[in-house]
């Protein structure tokens, strides 16, 4: 029997990936409007599920803030959208997602376990009455338009910042970072005697995943045309992407990208199949997600492949 | 002048008896079986509705409803505890693993109980009016029904502290909620006492909803800012303490109604800013040490 | 210039004096011993050396300068690598990733992966893990936690090496293993500086002995004299012989 070595399935891993990234880049000169959508819909859940679990993957941290960064880049994009051309304006979002992201890292990330996940979700709600009442109040609007561009602009911009995000990633994870990073996961004060600067560590990691967080934002925004707080700072913006990578499973960077486009297809696809059953489904299959597949799918399929190969091995 | 300090102080008041009631709930909740019940909301959006359905089907008076929809809720409430968030703590290798696996269950279902109410009442708002007429107190007007509702969360309230503190089943909930290997350890059934406190919590919720619905509108969307305004006074009275929720939903009730004064609109943006400072100052709330 | 000097270090727990008004020294290249009954503040003055805690009174100085305020990771840095009471290993990691994390971390320069790799598999030898070196450290048996305790403080490149009780609840052949790498590591030319309860190695491994009682210095000396110091036999090792 031909027993595949790591660098054999290196090479098919690579080889899937570029064909992959072939399709991808291709497919909006084939594939019809709304498949061009959806998958920019798939490439923004990606993108925050794969940036909340650089952060919260190995430290254990878990922030429920992605709507208020993912906000922020939506509103940098309704308020700068007329100045500056669509790059810096993403640039733009996402820096001052990373910005907010410092401040509230310097304030909490010595709060452990519920605070935190408190405190984050508590930001997402103050920045959205605040703006709330603000635009009432202040400014005497509710909600701002927002320089619109193609379907297929956004799609690739969208898609780029998932390579982006993806790359950044892989690499965190390859690197003495990412070990610090789960270094500090697995015992916080071990780390820093080893050397690791731990609040520099997370302020930074949680400041970059917020960043691709807000470049999100600042891209769907142009999509959605017309935006107003109840829609930039959406709380159910914080809490998918928490189930999406838990769904996929944490310990793989491919569990968090497989779990995010499964999840959003799904939605997608309960959305227009069951429109009025959709969130019963959509909830069950959380409550469902949560219960059966605790180490996510691709600790579920890892499970099994064991168990399959180890039979096999058992037979030869 | 004075009448205005009063009218705020009692305005306060009353939106502080709701906010208690429903803080206790979740205090029950989080404080003893340890499920941060982001649905709590939903159990308070349930109890109004069937409040609601109650009265404009059969005419069936709002407090005489709470013998029908307060059972419901805990049945449900209690049930779910038995079924997944029991499971959910025997597969978790930790209370931190259950604590946030089950506050994400919770958001499932959440999702899943607002879509049920979707079907069953419709998306829009509701209202009803029951005992609406004003009531003069030292020269400021209020609804009675608001009145009736500050009662009842009092009494609601207190009941329910005496239930804790002076019935056997009352202590068995706070020894568990102490330490629940030990308490189980003291032979008292842990399984059984976690369900009925998240049961529990849901009849508050329950409660709260009804009591509510007689002076708010309703729709099935309601529920995250409830759930909100729980958890930030349960914040403000320091996690799982009863009488901390009871203090700090008075609390809150007042700072609302003075800041709703002073400009209308910000007093949520002022929830949220005490809840965040109190977290970096003092996690433990204002009663904690 | 001694290599660690503590002037007056105090440090109050709510009224209660857990360390109070203590001068040391630890020259280079010594092995200093730290002793004292249960509650002493041993292992208060080591989160003080190592920056867990900050003293409320008084200055510690690392190679002369003063380090009282200073973060852990700093003080890592600078030089002092530590263990722990109640060993703290990264337990889903595995041996070898909770070592090569204290040479990315630790003093020295920058390293390049392999390097660091090389110095981490060097030391996993030099305590003797190499064959478990894939296993999650959470799995090890509590004396090679301990060992990976050691080791990984060792992959920092330490000048000061700060062991706290590495011998509590080993049995003898393992107790006798960890005092033969102890004589080794200090062959390296690394000061340490260990609390101890095992009398024997105590007596057999250190150059000097601290003893603490109740927050405060009550003898200093060779191994010899604290045997023979009548204050430290009432009250520490008198304690032993009623226990």
């Amino acid at each position: 029997m031909h027993i595949p070595t790591s660098n054999y399935k290196k090479r098919v891993a690579l080889g899937v990936l570029f064909i992959l990234l072939i399709v991808m880049v291709t497919s909006p000169l084939y594939a019809p409007r709304y498949t061009v959508i959806l998958l920019t819909s798939i490439f923004m859940f990606i993108v925050l599920t794969v940036s909340w679990t650089v952060f919260s993957g190995p430290t254990g941290y878990v922030s429920l803030a992605p709507a208020a960064f993912f906000g922020v880049g939506v509103y940098a994009s309704a308020l700068l959208g007329f100045v500056f051309p669509l790059p810096v304006v993403i640039l733009l979002g996402g820096i001052s997602s990373s910005c907010l992201a410092v401040i509230v890292g310097a304030l909490t990330l010595r709060l452990r376990g519920i605070y935190f996940v408190m405190f984050t979700f508590g930001l997402v709600e103050l920045l959205l009455h605040f703006i709330l009442w603000w635009e009432v109040n202040i400014t005497g609007t509710t909600g701002r338009v927002v320089p619109t561009v193609g379907n297929t602009t956004v799609y690739y911009l969208m898609l780029g910042v998932l390579v982006i995000v993806i790359l950044t990633a892989y690499l965190l994870n390859r690197s003495r970072y990412g070990l610090a990073l789960q270094s500090i996961g697995e015992c916080e004060e071990a780390a820093a005697h080893t050397g690791v600067h731990v609040t520099a560590m997370k302020i930074s990691t949680f400041a970059l995943s917020a960043f691709f967080m807000g470049a999100a934002g600042a891209i769907m925004a142009t999509r959605w045309t017309y935006i107003d707080p109840r829609i930039a700072f959406n709380p159910v913006l914080s809490f998918l992407p928490v189930l999406m990578a838990i769904f996929g499973g944490t310990g793989q960077l491919y569990g968090p990208v497989i779990g995010a486009a499964l999840f959003t297809y799904l939605e997608e696809f309960l959305i227009t199949r069951f429109p009025y059953y959709y969130m019963l489904i959509f909830g069950f299959i959380m409550v469902f997600a949560i219960l059966y597949l605790p180490e996510g799918l691709v600790g579920m399929i890892q499970k099994l492949w064991k168990r399959i190969g180890g039979a096999k091995h058992a037979d030869s | 002048m004075i009448v205005t300090v009063l009218d705020i102080l009692i305005a306060g008041l009353l939106m502080g008896g709701i906010y208690a009631l429903i803080a206790v709930g979740l205090s029950l909740q989080y404080g003893v079986a340890r499920v941060l019940n982001i649905a709590h909301g939903e159990f308070i959006m349930l109890g109004a509705f069937i409040t609601w359905s109650l009265y404009t089907a059969f005419g069936i008076v709002p407090l005489v409803s709470l013998a029908i929809s307060s059972p419901l809720v805990f049945t449900i409430g209690f049930i779910l505890y038995k079924t997944l968030f029991t499971r959910l703590r025997i597969s978790s290798p930790s209370v931190a693993m259950f604590e946030g696996k089950s506050m994400l269950a919770c958001f499932g279902l959440l999702f899943m109980i607002q879509n049920i109410a979707i079907l069953s009442w419709g998306a829009e708002i509701k209202g009803y009016s029951y005992l609406a007429f004003p009531v003069n107190i030292l020269g400021a007007k209020f609804a009675a029904n608001r009145l009736i509702t500050l009662g009842f969360a009092v009494v609601f309230g207190s009941a329910f502290y005496l239930f804790l503190s002076r019935t056997r089943i009352g202590k068995a909930i706070r020894a568990a909620a102490q330490d629940a290997v030990a308490a189980g350890l003291m032979g008292i059934n842990i399984s059984w006492v976690l369900a009925l406190c998240f049961g529990l919590g849901a009849l508050m919720a329950g409660i709260g909803g009804t009591l509510i619905s007689m002076s708010y509108q309703i729709q099935p969307t309601m529920g995250l800012e409830y759930t909100m305004i729980a958890l930030i006074v349960l914040v403000v009275g320091g996690l799982g303490s009863i009488p901390g929720s009871f203090v700090g939903g008075f609390l809150l009730g007042l700072v609302g109604s003075i800041v709703t004064y002073v400009q209308p609109g910000l007093a949520l943006v002022a929830y949220y800013v005490i809840f965040m400072l109190l977290l970096l100052a003092k996690p433990t709330g204002i009663l904690g040490r | 210039m001694p290599i660690l000097e503590g002037m007056r270090v105090t440090k109050h727990f709510g009224g209660l004096a857990a360390v109070s008004n203590v001068d040391f020294h630890v020259e280079q290249g010594e092995v200093f011993g730290l002793i004292g009954p249960n509650g002493a503040g041993k292992t208060t003055l080591f989160n003080l050396i190592s920056a867990v805690l900050s003293p409320k009174s008084g200055t510690i100085k690392f190679k002369g300068v003063d380090i009282t305020g200073f973060k852990p990771y700093k003080i890592c840095r600078m030089g002092v690598a530590r263990t722990f009471q109640t060993v703290k290993v990264f337990p889903n990691m595995p041996v070898f990733q909770n070592v090569i994390l204290g040479s990315y971390f630790g003093t020295l320069p920058r390293m390049s992966s392999r390097d660091a790799s090389e110095k981490a598999l060097e030391i996993l030898e030099f305590v003797g893990l190499s064959r478990v070196k894939d296993t999650p450290a959470g799995d090890l048996t509590l004396a090679n936690q301990k060992r990976l305790e050691v080791a990984r403080a060792m992959a920092t490149h330490p000048d000061l090496l700060l062991l706290d009780e590495i011998m509590a609840g080993l049995n003898p052949t393992e107790v006798a293993e960890a005092m033969e790498m102890v004589i080794r590591i200090h062959n390296r030319g690394i000061t340490l500086i260990m609390i101890e309860h095992v009398m024997k190695a105590v007596m057999r491994l250190c150059d000097r002995i601290m003893v603490l009682h109740h927050g405060q210095k009550i003898a200093e000396g060779t191994p010899r004299e604290i045997a023979d110091s009548e204050k430290v036999i009432k009250v520490y090792l008198g304690e032993k012989s009623r226990a």
